[in-house]
C-alpha cells in the first residue's frame, strides 16, 4: 500500500514539476513543490466552493446571498455534491502525499501542552523539536480526514433520498452539518495563521518558499532535516548580527546628527 | 408569484428569513378538508377528479392484488384512495378505504425542513402549497414529512404534492376530488364547520350504528391538520394503509433546524470575531529575530 502511494506521489510529483518550478533564491528554503501547492488549491478550492454553495442551501439567512454566485438555487443545489466530490478526491491526493510528515510523533504530545502559549504568542520560536508541521497543523488535517468521510458518506446519501430512506436521511442532514460546523472553526483558524497571524506563510502555498528565519522560527526542526545545521545557532547568529548592524547604524545616525549640527550652528555666509 | 398568492394570505414560507410580507392583513378563515372514511365506496372519483384537474397524464401502475391504483401517491397522482382488508377480533371481514393525500398540517414538517426561500408556502386559511419554481430538488421535504407525501420527479428535478386545489380555492371553489364525491364522503368548508361535522357523524356511528370506537382524526402532535378524517376505529388509524395516531416531525429536524443551523453560524461570527481579535490583542508571531523593540504599551503608559 505505502510503496504504492509513494510511488503515485512520486509519479504526480514528476509530472507537475514539468508544468511549473519553484524558484529558490538566496536565504530562502523550497517549502512546498509544485504539485503539493496544486493540491493543495484544488483542495482549497473546491472546499471553499463546497462551502458557499453549502451555506446557501444551509441557512436561509445566505441563501439569497449565496445562491446567485452558482446561477440560481437549484443550479447551487446540482452543483454542490460535485464540489464535495472533487474537494474528497483532492483531499485524498493530499492525504497520500502528506502521510509522512503529517505522521504524529512525541514532539507533538509536547506541543499541545504549550498551546496557550502558542495561541497568545508568548513564545517566539517554536521549540526545537517541531518539524515540518506542528500539531495544530496536524489536528487540522486529522480533522479533515474525518469530516471528509462524514461528508462523503452522509452526501451520498443526501445525494440520492429515494435509494436510502428517510431515517438514513435525519442522520445524514444533521451529520453532515456538524462536519460543516468543526471544518468552519478549523478553516477559519487555518487561513488566520496562513496570513495575517505568521506573516512569510502564505507564500509557501504560492510560490513555494520560505525564509531561512521563518523556518528556524516556525518549525526548527524541520529546518535543521533541510539544511543540517542548528536552527538556535543560526537564529542566535543572525540575532547577534543584527544587533550589531543597529549598533552600527546607530553610530552612524548619530554621527550624522553631530554632523547636521556643526553645519547648522555655522553663522550664514554672505550671499 | 404565484397564482394563488393574489387570493389568499400567506402565513409562513419556507427558507425564508425576516418576516412574512402581508401576513395576516385579511381576515381567512381556516378551511379543512373532512373525509368520512366509513362511507366512502372506493369508487375513485376523487383520484380522476384529481388527475383531470391538474392535467396529469395517467401513469402506469403496479397490480398488488387490491383495488388500489398504485402503491403510493406519486409526483403525478397526489390523491389515492387506499384499500385494505382487515380482519377483526371476532373474525368478520372489514374493507377500510382511505383517501390519502397530504394533510395539510398546521405545523407542516415538509416547510421546516425547506431550505429553499419560497418553494413552500402556508398559508392563513391553512394550505400547504408548493411553488416548483422556487424548488430547489434537494427532498428534504420528503423525509421532513410525517406521511411520506412530496413526491420528487426525477425530469424537473422538483417536488409535487397535493395543493388542496389551492387555485381553486383562492376563487371561492371546493376542491376537484370534493366536487366529484358521489356517496357525500368528501367535504369540504371551514375547519371549525368540518370538526363540527366530523364529531357529529363520530357520534352518530358510536351511538347508532355499533363503532363504539368511532371518532375524529386530527392529530395534536401537529397541531391538527387541514385534512381530517372519521375512522370506524380511531384507537387503530394504522389499519387504514398506515395513517399514523401520533405523527410527528421527525425530532432530528428540530435540533437541525432550531439549533445546529443557528449554532453554526454563531460559530462563523465568533471565529471570525476571535481571529480579528486576536490580531488586535496579540498580533503576528513574526520570523525571528524580529526588529528591536523599542517600546512596549503597559497597564502604566497608555497612549
Amino acid at each position: 500500500m505505502s510503496a504504492e502511494v509513494e510511488r503515485l506521489n512520486e509519479r504526480m510529483h514528476r509530472a507537475t514539476s514539468r508544468m511549473g518550478r519553484t524558484v529558490v533564491h538566496a536565504g530562502e528554503l523550497l517549502r512546498h513543490s509544485v504539485y503539493t501547492r496544486v493540491v493543495h488549491w484544488a483542495v482549497a478550492i473546491f472546499f471553499i466552493l463546497a462551502l458557499l454553495s453549502g451555506f446557501a442551501i444551509f441557512t436561509p439567512w445566505l441563501y439569497a446571498w449565496l445562491a446567485p454566485l452558482f446561477g440560481s438555487g437549484p443550479r447551487t443545489r446540482l452543483l454542490h455534491p460535485w464540489f464535495g466530490l472533487i474537494f474528497c478526491a483532492a483531499f485524498l491526493l493530499m492525504l497520500f502525499n502528506w502521510l509522512q510528515p503529517m505522521n504524529w510523533n512525541e514532539s507533538d504530545r509536547r506541543w499541545l501542552r504549550r498551546m496557550r502559549e502558542y495561541a497568545t504568542n508568548e513564545e517566539k520560536m517554536e521549540p526545537e523539536d517541531v518539524g515540518k508541521f506542528n500539531a495544530g497543523q496536524k489536528l487540522w488535517f486529522r480533522a479533515i480526514v474525518v469530516a471528509a468521510i462524514v461528508f462523503l458518506i452522509t452526501g451520498f446519501i443526501m445525494w440520492w433520498p429515494e435509494i436510502f430512506g428517510r431515517v438514513l436521511m435525519w442522520i445524514s442532514y444533521f451529520l453532515h452539518d456538524v462536519a460543516a460546523l468543526v471544518m468552519l472553526g478549523g478553516f477559519i483558524i487555518h487561513i488566520y495563521e496562513g496570513t495575517a497571524q505568521q506573516p512569510g506563510t502564505f507564500r509557501a502555498m504560492t510560490r513555494g518558499t520560505v525564509t531561512d528565519r521563518w523556518a528556524w522560527t516556525h518549525h526548527p526542526a524541520w529546518y535543521r532535516e533541510v539544511t543540517g545545521r542548528d536552527p538556535r545557532a543560526d537564529y542566535e547568529r543572525a540575532a547577534q548580527r543584527q544587533e550589531e548592524r543597529q549598533r552600527m547604524l546607530a553610530a552612524w545616525e548619530r554621527e550624522q546628527d553631530a554632523r547636521e549640527r556643526q553645519t547648522e550652528s555655522r553663522p550664514p555666509g554672505p550671499a | 408569484m404565484l397564482d394563488t398568492e393574489r387570493t389568499l394570505q400567506i402565513k409562513a414560507i419556507s427558507g425564508h428569513p425576516g418576516s412574512v410580507p402581508g401576513s395576516h392583513a385579511k381576515r381567512e378563515v381556516e378551511v379543512a378538508k373532512y373525509i368520512d372514511v366509513t362511507t366512502c365506496i372506493g369508487c375513485k372519483a376523487c383520484e380522476v377528479a384529481c388527475v383531470e384537474w391538474n392535467d396529469h397524464p395517467f401513469r402506469e401502475t403496479t397490480f398488488d392484488n387490491t383495488y388500489q391504483t398504485m402503491p403510493n401517491t406519486e409526483w403525478n397522482y397526489y390523491n389515492l384512495i387506499r384499500f385494505n382488508e382487515h380482519q377483526r377480533d371476532d373474525g368478520t371481514l372489514q374493507w377500510l378505504m382511505r383517501k390519502d393525500q397530504c394533510m395539510h398540517c398546521a405545523d407542516p414538517g415538509c416547510l421546516r425542513a425547506c431550505p429553499a426561500d419560497g418553494a413552500i408556502v402556508q398559508y392563513t386559511n391553512g394550505i400547504v402549497d408548493f411553488n416548483q419554481e422556487n424548488c430547489i430538488g434537494c427532498q428534504y421535504c420528503v423525509s421532513g414529512c410525517p406521511f411520506n407525501i412530496p413526491k420528487f420527479n426525477q425530469a424537473t428535478k422538483k417536488v409535487y404534492k397535493c395543493t388542496l386545489c389551492s387555485d381553486r380555492v383562492g376563487q371561492g371553489l371546493e376542491p376537484a376530488c370534493i366536487k366529484s364525491c358521489p356517496t357525500g364522503c368528501l367535504h369540504f368548508g371551514t375547519k371549525e364547520e368540518m370538526k363540527a361535522m366530523a364529531e357529529g357523524r363520530a357520534r352518530q356511528l358510536r351511538e347508532h350504528s355499533g363503532f363504539a370506537n368511532a371518532g375524529v382524526w386530527d392529530p395534536p402532535s401537529i397541531q391538527g391538520t387541514h385534512v381530517i378524517y372519521v375512522l370506524h376505529d380511531i384507537t387503530k388509524p394504522e389499519l387504514y394503509g398506515g395513517l399514523p395516531a401520533e405523527p410527528h416531525i421527525p425530532v432530528v429536524y428540530t435540533w437541525w433546524k432550531f439549533a445546529l443551523k443557528p449554532l453554526s453560524l454563531l460559530t462563523v461570527f465568533l471565529g471570525m470575531f476571535a481571529v480579528f481579535f486576536h490580531y488586535i490583542f496579540y498580533g503576528p508571531k513574526r520570523a525571528q529575530p524580529e526588529p528591536p523593540v523599542i517600546e512596549e504599551e503597559s497597564h502604566v503608559s497608555r497612549s
